[in-house]
């Protein structure tokens, strides 16, 4: 019964042609995946594969050239908005993004991260907050809640001593060369869209020239924060989203929070 | 009755049996397999197949874009 409507003309969806059938190194339930596959599908709904550019960063995300089927340029730790400030000044028709991570943009990063978004590089940054450090072993990041355990932090992150966890995308929404900046999640289908309408609009308006657009997505890491995909996904819904509230910061030019 | 009828398929074997989609299914649809992949995964399968609707919604939460979704008007 089922398998006589599984012909082309009843598809509804099918993964994208602009991701390559490589296998992803990503443990299971990593949001990194629905995140390139968000990105990939913006791009190929708005035909623009042969006129983008993407910088991988270094951490997790680092074989990100591997999954997607675009020109792309891997750049040192914590360098992409750098690398990317001279692709799109070398090459102003291309559409350039940088696809970072936490401890990539947030901490290495940070005087990268900065100034870019204060020059106004028309580029698209996407900025995946895990709130640790996931490719080297779940250490504790920029952005690891208060009292969080991580393998740096085994008594929880202590605010007195390290910090508090860094909003990074409320810092840059300050800039003037910051068009926009906005906070989404992959944990539900609808924030799945709703990202990509994000993506969206910050790709027409990073190629207007209108300057950097900022967007932060939460991201669950199960294996950092030793637990199941499907309760990682329900504790950043309860804990991380509390302190990371998605939304948008700026919106054209403007700010809105 | 639903009015439409969706079916999915799944590639078992880049699966990665993270169950993310059996958790956000609306009609509860999904599950996990009993057998596993050349991986040692269980991978996601209809269990109500009758259920299905088609709305797409693991396809598009599936970290590793496994799942290919079909639908098609009852009559």
């Amino acid at each position: 019964m089922s398998s006589n409507i599984c012909t082309p003309e009843n598809l509804v969806y099918k993964k994208t042609s602009l991701l390559t059938d490589k296998v992803m190194h990503y443990c299971p339930g990593c949001g990194h995946g629905t995140i390139h596959r968000a990105l990939m599908e913006v791009v190929d709904e708005m035909g623009l594969q042969d006129k983008t550019i993407g910088i991988a960063p270094v951490g997790c995300s680092v074989l990100a050239y591997d999954y997607m089927n675009i020109d792309m340029q891997e750049a040192a730790h914590g360098r992409a908005p750098a690398v990317a400030t001279a692709i799109k000044r070398l090459m102003p028709e291309k559409f350039v993004f940088t696809y970072q991570g936490d401890g990539d943009l947030a901490a290495i990063g940070t005087a990268e991260t900065i100034h870019c978004c204060n020059r106004g590089e028309n580029i698209l940054m996407v900025f995946v907050n895990n709130a640790i450090y996931g490719m080297t072993g779940g250490q504790m990041a920029p952005t690891t809640l208060e009292g969080m355990k991580t393998a740096t932090s085994p008594y929880g992150r202590d605010v007195e001593k390290v910090g508090w966890p860094l909003r990074i995308t409320e810092m840059v929404a300050q800039l003037n060369g910051v068009w926009s900046a906005s906070r989404h999640t992959v944990h539900t289908p609808a924030a799945v869209m709703k990202l990509k309408k994000a993506l969206k609009k910050g790709i027409e308006d990073s190629m207007a020239g209108k300057g950097t657009c900022f967007v932060e997505v939460c991201s669950s890491c199960n294996s950092g924060w030793k637990m199941s995909p499907v309760e990682a996904n329900k504790w950043m819904a309860e804990h991380v989203l509390e302190y990371f509230v998605p939304g948008d910061i700026k919106v054209d030019g403007k700010m809105v929070r | 009755m639903a009015k439409f009828k969706g079916s999915i398929v799944v590639d078992k074997e880049r699966c990665k049996g993270c169950g993310i989609c059996v958790s956000i299914c609306p009609n509860k649809t999904l599950g996990m397999s009993k057998e596993v992949n050349g991986k040692g995964y269980n991978f996601a399968v209809m269990v109500a197949e009758e259920t299905c609707v088609g709305c797409a919604s693991c396809g598009r939460i599936c970290p590793d874009g496994v799942i290919t979704v079909y639908r098609a008007k009852e009559d």
